[in-house]
């Protein structure tokens, strides 16, 4: 079963063959994770390893590279994985394909994928059926409008307009859209029912609408209409449009190139649906108020090939009945038409209803940034602290592995030196250097206790006011701390309290989260963790290294908190987790995982001196229901840098969702049984910032700046007294 | 809470001007044996308030004839630094309070942990 068995030795400096091995292992644990057994001897059928659709790599591509080998007998492509199966004719076309393929290089577009190609026995692979039943109540109507009326329609559309009394437009992150006849608000995910806007409907819709009337697709006149335009790569996190805002039925109208939308039903099934240009989908009952619809961003689709062939040609004779390809996406427009609902919904579904159950989860009010100090402390006691302490379990679980270059700085300490950790969190960096003496505070006594538990010194305290000795650390660090502040002078005395705190020649090391989270054209772990995990093969790099949870549950609003804009009323927008950021104080969310909630439960009954009230409140939305986060952990991203079971792990989180779009998030199972999401507030710092902020600092220099996985950082010197 | 912990605390409460060193009110002493390091000793000994440390190990009942003066070779005396050892990192006020020499004001320890978070009106 040894992988290299199986590969012809290239030849290769010591380098590439290390690089080569390590990957091919990485290849041969994800094999054998999924069952898939690779043979001793040359068989007529092989695995390709990285040459599958999750990988990005097409069918037409593939099999172009494989066809060149033999005749290909069958090619099996199953959805979201980073492998395929081929089995040629004879035994000989297999054998060279491995000869001349593995190892080697396939170009998919721009990017290049490296093959590994190991025999196997035989193709036992359970293909999944991509055919699901469309949701109940979900139509979808092919070439519902001619292509002189798709014409006519988005020349209707003037997106560089900007008469935006009249309709309303916006650019939101993830597309282009425009509003008729009323604004959908995407604060409060709803729309003002007595304030329509001064333009209706286009008069170019009228006809189709009638028609639906006629064909019976609606019963009612829509009298709101928003255009969404998509770029390739763009998408709408899933949602449920807002019960309270539209009446039953909505139609949406897709002009453009085909893209797949994915319903998610809150049980988890998954129903992707291909909407090809100029279809039109009627969403009524059970596919409207319950399911879940959104369009993953990405720049290519897995379609069934034969959707593909109705509108393009196709080259090979492959038997390819219900096997899968990728297929580009374009610009996408579509028409969404609804009809504003007078009354409060009164649908068969209160689970998903806002009428008739509890708001989606966004803090009811968020709240705005402070204007005076007393203020500023609030809402730090509610949107910083308290979180904490409700999720200093989970949140300690996500945060073992401490950030190599902060250990550096400890590693550069004399031995004997005092070290203080203002903002310790679960004390990772307290242990780090044997050889001194580290103390540790934090404003969470919860966070504090996991500190205590695991042997360290470490004390209750604010980072504003340290209770410690004037001069008496020879250095401090402040990791991920002061952006938890909501004004300049609270993140300033911060500053002064820490360089109050060190001994004059002393250091103090500070991070901060960054606003820029891509740097020297490098995207942050942060960021790159949204995406990364499709690709297995290739990502195994370490955790990342702030803050790791999970990616945003969307709202059941007809949109998720990203397109919170920075609205009139300076109230702090939501933050989409694993985003770039849009502005600079914000409140990120944090969903606390079930499994960690017992703990935490365990914790408060044990536990004395905790503030009652706040932990009241979240004992009492503790279930004791089965985690349907469970297998999507935000804590895979840290545990990768572990051990060497990174690739087993991320193989687990994708393999356990097949269908779904993407495989790294599970919004439907999220819809389930809505975990709390406890806001944090966020002051996300912009290049030069901290260096400006300590600048203004008596009686310290900035040694040292620079960017570290989306966060600055400064290495501050305390200067002697002249 | 370990006696070097609070050989660096300092009361912080607002217009307290002398707040260190820090009263020991324990109701719930207990010592924990700790591997001896006699280097890692020598190394604290000059960061520490020598004075401060000898205060809080008598009042907990853990003196052990420590000097009031640190003599100036205590390098050499092996002795000394296993008391200073057992006095720094073995002995723990699990539950008792810290009060401030000034004000007055005390500083729950619960669990071995000092909570020295200030209300609104002592910042």
């Amino acid at each position: 079963m040894d992988p290299v068995n199986n590969v012809t030795p290239m030849r290769k400096s010591k380098e590439e063959k290390k690089v080569f091995r390590k990957q091919l292992k990485s290849s041969h644990t994800l094999l054998k994770h999924e069952g898939i057994r690779t043979a001793q001897q040359p068989t007529k059928s092989l695995v390709v390893a990285n040459g599958g659709l999750g990988n990005g790599v097409s069918r037409e591509e593939l099999c172009a590279a494989l066809n060149e080998m033999g005749e290909v007998e069958t090619l099996l492509m199953p959805p979201h994985k980073p492998y395929a199966f081929v089995t040629y004719r004879s035994q000989e076309s297999a054998q060279k394909a491995h000869f001349h393929l593995n190892g080697g290089k396939l170009m998919c577009g721009e990017n290049g994928v490296t093959l590994y190609l190991s025999f196997i026995d035989s193709v036992s692979h359970e293909e999944e059926s991509v055919f699901a039943p469309l949701p109940d109540g979900l139509l979808l109507v092919e070439d519902f409008v001619s292509a002189e009326e798709e014409v006519q329609l988005m020349a209707a559309i003037d997106w560089s307009s900007s008469n935006d009394e009249v309709i309303a437009q916006k650019a939101l992150k993830h597309r282009r859209v425009k509003h008729f006849g009323f604004e959908f608000r995407y604060d409060n995910n709803n729309v003002d029912k007595d304030e329509p806007l001064p333009a209706g409907l286009p008069d170019v819709c009228l006809p189709l609408l009638e028609r639906c009337i006629k064909d019976g697709y609606i019963d009612i006149m829509p009298d709101q209409l928003t255009v969404n335009q998509y770029q390739s790569g763009q998408g709408i996190p899933p949602h449920v449009d807002t019960h309270s805002a539209f009446e039953d039925t909505l139609l949406s109208l897709s002009l453009g190139a085909r893209t797949v939308m994915e319903f998610r039903h809150p049980d988890g099934r998954v129903v992707p649906v291909v909407l090809p240009g100029r279809s039109l989908l009627v969403m009524k009952g059970e596919s409207r108020y319950l399911w879940t619809h959104g369009i993953t961003p990405r720049k290519f689709d897995m379609v069934p090939v034969c959707d593909l062939k109705s509108s393009t040609h196709s080259g090979h004779d492959l038997e390819t009945n219900g096997s899968l390809t990728l297929s580009k996406r374009g610009t996408r427009t579509s028409f969404t038409f609804r009809k504003i609902r007078p009354e409060p919904c009164r649908c068969a579904f209160p689970s998903a209803c806002d009428s008739q159950g509890p708001p989606a989860p966004l803090p009811p009010s968020p709240p705005a940034l402070p204007s005076c100090p007393s203020d500023a402390a609030r809402l730090e006691q509610e949107f910083v602290h308290q979180v904490y302490d409700a999720i200093a379990y989970h949140f300690s679980s996500t945060r073992h592995s401490p950030w190599p270059r902060v250990c550096h700085f400890l590693s550069t300490l004399t031995p004997g030196s005092v070290l203080v950790d203002v903002g310790c969190g679960n004390g990772k960096y307290l242990g780090v250097n044997p050889e001194i003496t580290a103390v540790g505070c934090d404003r969470s006594s919860a966070l504090v206790q996991i500190c205590a538990d695991r042997g360290f010194n470490a004390f209750v305290s604010d980072a504003l006011s340290v209770p410690l000795r004037t001069a008496s650390c020879d250095a401090c660090i402040s990791i991920a701390v002061i952006h938890h502040l909501s004004t300049q002078e609270r993140r300033l005395a911060a500053v002064r309290e820490l360089v109050r705190l060190l001994k004059p020649g002393g250091r103090a090391l500070i991070y901060v989260w960054a606003f820029e989270q891509e740097h020297n054209k490098q995207k942050s772990k942060y960021l790159k963790d949204h995406n990364g995990k499709q690709n297995l093969i290739k990502n195994t790099s370490e955790g990342s290294q702030e803050p790791c949870e999970y990616p945003s549950k969307c709202s059941d609003g007809a949109c998720t908190p990203t397109d919170y804009m920075p609205v009139t009323d300076g109230k702090l927008s939501v933050h989409t987790n694993r985003t770039a950021f849009n502005t600079q104080d914000l409140l990120v969310p944090w969903h606390l995982k079930e499994g960690k909630r017992q703990e935490e439960k365990v914790s408060e009954d044990t536990g004395k001196n905790k503030r009652k009230s706040n932990k009241a409140s979240v004992n009492s939305c503790l279930s004791s229901s089965e985690s349907p986060q469970s297998d999507s952990s935000p804590s895979v991203d840290c545990s990768l840098s572990r051990s060497g079971t990174n690739t087993s792990k991320t193989t687990h989180s994708l393999g356990s969702n097949p269908l779904s779009s993407d495989g790294n998030t599970h919004p439907s199972k999220l819809e389930t049984s809505p975990a709390p999401v406890f806001h944090r507030f966020y002051h996300v710092f912009q290049q030069g910032e901290l260096e400006q902020l300590c600048a203004q600092v008596s009686q310290v220099k900035v040694l040292r700046s620079y960017h570290d996985q989306g966060n600055w950082c400064v290495i501050l010197l305390k200067e002697e007294l002249h | 809470m370990k006696l070097l912990t609070h050989n660096m605390l300092t009361s912080h409460v607002k217009g307290v001007t002398k707040g260190y060193p820090l009263l020991i009110k324990a109701t719930e002493v207990k010592v924990n044996e700790v591997e001896f390091n006699p280097q890692f000793v020598c190394r604290m000994i000059p960061k520490l308030e020598w004075s401060a440390l000898v205060k809080a190990a008598d009042d907990l009942g853990h003196r052990q004839d420590l000097p009031a003066e640190l003599e100036p070779d205590y390098e050499k005396n092996e002795d000394l630094l296993k008391k200073v050892h057992r006095a720094l990192l073995e002995v723990e006020v699990v539950e008792g309070s810290l009060q401030c020499p000034e004000s007055g004001r005390e500083f729950p320890i619960s669990k071995g942990i000092p909570n020295m978070l200030l209300n609104e009106d002592e910042v």
